[in-house]
This record gives C-alpha cells, sequence and structure tokens, in this order.
C-alpha cells in the first residue's frame, strides 16, 4: 500500500546543510494504523510532507500502491498539526469540509451526504453555519478531521494532530480516530511525539531515532483490538509496552543515521554548549 | 445593539463634527472679510448653488469619474499585486521599477497624461488610477506574501489549485490587507478627482469650485469645499459599511483571538 523506501531529506542552506532524514525504509499494508514516534526534532514532520508529496525527497522515493509519489496523490488526506492554520477562517464549517470535494464533481446531493455524514461522525452536526474561530481548539481539529473524512482518502496522514489540545479534548479524540479507522477500513499513518499515545492508538508503532533519522525499531503493539482509556492504558500490557517505547526513545536520542561524524552534514539536534565543548 | 448604545455612538460620531460646526458659525458670524464669509452666508448659497440641476451636471460626472477610476485601479492593483506577490522573479524585475513610479506625485503626470490621452475624461480617469493604483498594489503584494504556509500545504495537499486556490485561498486570506490598500487609495482617489478636474475640465466639482473662486464667488466657492467635506464623509461610510459585511470573518477572528 504505502512504500517508504531509502528515504533521504537534506535541506540545503546557504551556511550548512541539515540532514533531516538518513535513510527509511518501511512499509504499510493497506487498512493499518501504524504511529510513527521520536524524539522532538526528529524529522518526523520532514517525513510526513515527503509522505503526502509535499517536499520532495533527496534520495529514496514513496510509493502509494505501486506509484511513485512525485505530488499530493489524490486518495491521501493529510491532517495538520495547527488546526487553527489549517482551516479556512473565512468559510464556515461546512464550506470547509465541503471546498475539497468540489473538484471531484460529485453532484450537489453527493456532496451534502458526505459533508453532512462527515460532520456527523465527529459529533459537530450542529455546528454546520459556524466560523472555525468559534470553536474550541478541540473542535476545530474534528472540523480538519471531518474534512479528510468526507474527502473519502485511502489514506489518512496525520502531523501530531492533538499536540495542541487539552488532555481530556485529546482521549476523546484519539477514541474518535480508532472509531473512524475501524468504520471506514482506511489506511492511518498517525505520528506524534507522545509515548502514551503511540501505544494506545495503533497496531504497529515505528519508533524513529534523532536525526539524521532512520528507524530504530517496528514495534508491533499486540494489544487487542477493543480498546478504551480506562482499562486498556491500565493493562499490564500497556505499561510493558510503554516502557520499551520508552526506553526506545531515550536511547534514540543519542542515536542517530550517523555511524562516525560528519564534519560536511551538521547535526540539527546537538546543543551549542555541546559543540563548544567538542572544538 | 440596544438603542441607548446607537445613541452613544451617534452621539460620538456627530458630537465633534457639531462642536467645529458651532465655532465656526460664532467665529465668522458678523464677519465682514470677504475671504470669510459668515457661516449663516455660506449656508444660504450652499441651498441656492446645488440644486438638483447642478448636482446632475457638476457633482455626478465628477463622481463617475471617480468610480471608473478608483475600479480600474482596483482591478490593475489586484491583478497586478497577485502576480507580483506570488512569483519571486517578477517581483525582483518589477520591484525597482514599481518604487520609481509610485514616488511620482501623480498631480505631476496630469501634464504628461494630457499628452497622449488628450483633456477628456479619459485624462481624468487615468490620474485617478495612476495615485489609487499604488496602495492597493503595495498592499496586496503584502497579502499574497503572507498567506499561511499550512493553508497552502493543506489546499495542495487537497488538490486545490489554479484558479480555485487563487479565488478560495489567496484573494480571501489577502483580502483584509486589499481593503487597507482600498481604503488608502478611497482618499487618494477623492484628492485626484478634485485636482484633476482643476486642469482643463468644463464640469465637474473641482472646476466649478475654482470657477467660483477665479469669478470672487466666495460663499459659493466655500459651499463647494463644505460639499466635497460631506461627500467624502459618506463615502467613508459606505466604505465601512462594506468592509464590515466583506470581512466579518476577519473582524470575528480578530476579536476571537483577544480573547480566547
Amino acid at each position: 500500500m504505502l512504500d517508504v523506501q531509502d528515504l533521504q531529506k537534506i535541506y540545503t542552506g546557504r551556511h550548512r546543510n541539515v540532514e533531516a532524514l538518513r535513510n527509511l525504509t518501511f512499509h504499510i499494508a493497506e487498512g493499518e494504523l501504524v504511529c510513527l514516534v521520536g524524539p522532538s526534532g526528529c524529522g518526523k514532520t520532514t517525513l510526513l510532507k515527503c509522505m503526502a508529496g509535499l517536499l520532495a525527497p533527496t534520495r529514496g522515493e514513496v510509493r502509494l500502491d505501486g506509484r511513485p509519489v512525485a505530488g499530493p496523490p489524490p486518495g491521501m488526506a493529510v491532517v495538520f498539526q495547527e488546526y487553527g492554520r489549517s482551516l479556512f477562517a473565512w468559510m464556515n464549517v461546512r464550506d470547509n469540509v465541503a471546498l475539497p470535494l468540489r473538484r471531484k464533481k460529485l453532484g450537489k446531493a453527493r456532496e451534502r451526504e458526505l459533508v453532512d455524514h462527515a460532520l456527523e461522525v465527529v459529533g459537530l452536526s450542529d455546528a454546520h453555519e459556524a466560523y472555525p474561530w468559534q470553536l474550541s481548539g478541540g473542535m476545530q481539529q474534528r472540523v480538519a478531521i471531518a474534512r479528510a473524512v468526507a474527502y473519502e482518502p485511502k489514506v489518512l496522514l496525520m502531523d501530531e494532530p492533538f499536540a495542541a489540545v487539552d488532555a481530556q479534548t485529546r482521549a476523546e479524540l484519539e477514541d474518535l480516530i480508532r472509531k473512524l479507522w475501524h468504520e471506514l477500513g482506511v489506511t492511518v499513518l498517525f505520528v506524534t511525539h507522545d509515548i502514551d499515545e503511540a501505544v494506545y492508538l495503533g497496531q504497529r508503532t515505528l519508533i524513529l531515532s534523532k536525526s539524521p533519522t532512520v528507524v530504530q525499531e517496528d514495534l508491533t503493539i499486540d494489544l487487542p483490538d477493543e480498546r478504551d482509556q480506562l482499562h486498556t492504558r491500565s493493562s499490564p500490557r500497556f505499561a510493558e509496552l510503554r516502557a520499551h517505547v520508552y526506553e526506545q526513545i531515550q536511547r534514540a536520542k543519542h542515536h542517530s543515521g550517523d555511524t562516525a561524524p560528519d564534519p560536511v552534514v551538521e547535526d540539527r539536534a546537538i546543543e551549542p554548549v555541546l559543540q563548544k565543548t567538542e572544538s | 445593539m440596544t438603542a441607548l448604545s446607537v445613541l452613544r455612538r451617534g452621539l460620538l460620531v456627530l458630537g465633534l463634527p457639531a462642536v467645529l460646526f458651532t465655532v465656526w458659525w460664532f467665529a465668522t458670524a458678523g464677519s465682514t472679510d470677504f475671504y470669510f464669509p459668515p457661516l449663516a452666508t455660506i449656508l444660504e448659497s450652499f441651498g441656492k448653488v446645488w440644486t438638483a440641476e447642478r448636482l446632475l451636471s457638476d457633482v455626478v460626472p465628477s463622481l463617475l469619474r471617480l468610480a471608473a477610476g478608483y475600479l480600474l485601479a482596483v482591478v490593475v492593483g489586484v491583478g497586478l499585486g497577485l502576480v507580483v506577490g506570488m512569483r519571486r522573479a517578477v517581483r525582483d524585475v518589477l520591484e525597482p521599477v514599481l518604487e520609481l513610479f509610485r514616488a511620482i506625485p501623480p498631480p505631476v503626470l496630469i501634464p504628461v497624461i494630457m499628452l497622449f490621452a488628450g483633456i477628456g475624461d479619459t485624462m481624468k480617469v487615468l490620474v485617478i488610477v495612476s495615485g489609487c493604483m499604488w496602495p492597493i498594489l503595495l498592499n496586496t503584494v503584502e497579502g499574497v506574501r503572507a498567506v499561511d504556509e499550512v493553508l497552502g500545504d493543506t489546499c495542495r495537499s487537497y488538490g486545490i489549485t489554479g484558479v480555485a486556490r487563487l479565488r478560495h485561498l489567496v484573494l480571501r486570506a489577502a483580502s483584509p490587507q486589499i481593503v487597507t490598500g482600498m481604503r488608502q487609495a478611497l482618499s487618494i482617489g477623492i484628492i485626484l478627482m478634485v485636482i484633476s478636474e482643476m486642469f482643463a475640465a468644463s464640469n465637474g466639482l473641482g472646476f466649478t469650485i475654482v470657477q467660483f473662486q477665479r469669478s470672487f464667488a466666495i460663499p459659493e466657492m466655500w459651499s463647494g469645499v463644505l460639499l466635497l467635506g460631506i461627500l467624502g464623509f459618506l463615502l467613508s461610510l459606505l466604505f465601512r459599511f462594506a468592509e464590515n459585511r466583506a470581512l466579518a470573518w476577519y473582524h470575528g477572528l480578530r476579536r476571537a483571538q483577544r480573547n480566547p
């Protein structure tokens, strides 16, 4: 379904180059829900943008259904972290959800049906006429999710979508994602920096190293499919997996794709203090 | 809005003008100065001069030229602003030239424009365009350049490109800035409307005022100045009304950001 092969991304700047992604290879099967977790600043967003066709990789490729991704592919929807900046402030909720559908020319009736349904499943049936800025952060992110749902994507990419909402809303939204995934049979890649979230949500968790990034571990989450905030999170297996991922992230902070220090390609994650003591 | 707050607003808006008029009235009452006649005399001549016939023959042509020049400036300014704002290469090439043209005061261009556009309405409209265009153009460029990156990515990932992107994203996102430019352009437009009519004109508000001045019809001249002031006030009121409708989302967004 979704193949990432030898993916590398180097940002070329005026004074220095930053290698964000070193060499990433993984595969996501159709209908899977995979979480991607890593230490902060490890290039998660860069990876997601490469996969969404919004950023061209330096080397390697992303394939969707066997076809290389050169630009944003149809059938893929992205939900960004900054809900406040990804919704159109000049459109009401309904138009925000409907806009991407216009291009598909589905006919008025079908379009209305999709929008109504999408807003209903995210729990916003009574907010059609509201403007995004009249809603709370969690509700705004629900609008962004509804827009993705109405688009009927085969793949849903989510870039730390709940990083900016409060803990209670976050738990609700996590369950919403599980529910939508079950109902729609869509393939989901969920990027997060939250270890609990990475364990709770997915069937698999890809743990990334720090930048320049490689896949440090591909972990199967063998929790039962039926999950809920109370019981799943208090189960012994959840605690084990959580501890394991936590350990891996701690390790990841000191490991990267660098086997030997490269004098040309500098590491973005090195703190200035560290550089001083080295020189 | 309650009736009381409407009254309060009305008092705030009309308070200072009322005071100024009162001061003017008493300061000039019984004035024998030929150039500063009593306000009573000016008001009296106002009624006599600005008859329906006069409004039709002099004020309407002025306003039509203003409307034509202003709308043309909006079309050219926004159109060019979109291109310049979205294409870096175009911006690099055009910027020095635009800065040069912007620095030339439009009244200076009147004799030049006369050379190729004659002394008719075309000349006057072009003078208005040459002044109104700049604030609209420059604000549009700034607005287009400031379109949010995440919103841009959102559009791309949903395949909203080309004309749809221009219409639903770029123009709307830049609209608060464009409106700012249009507001500045409106006052420039009114000034240029009058100035362009002081050269080689046969009708219009500016022409009439200069005509009165040259024939020493001083109260009549003052009544023309007064009418200009009132027109400017009404036009800005109209503008504010249109702006509040078109940018209701923006004002709401700003309020929401101020009190989260």
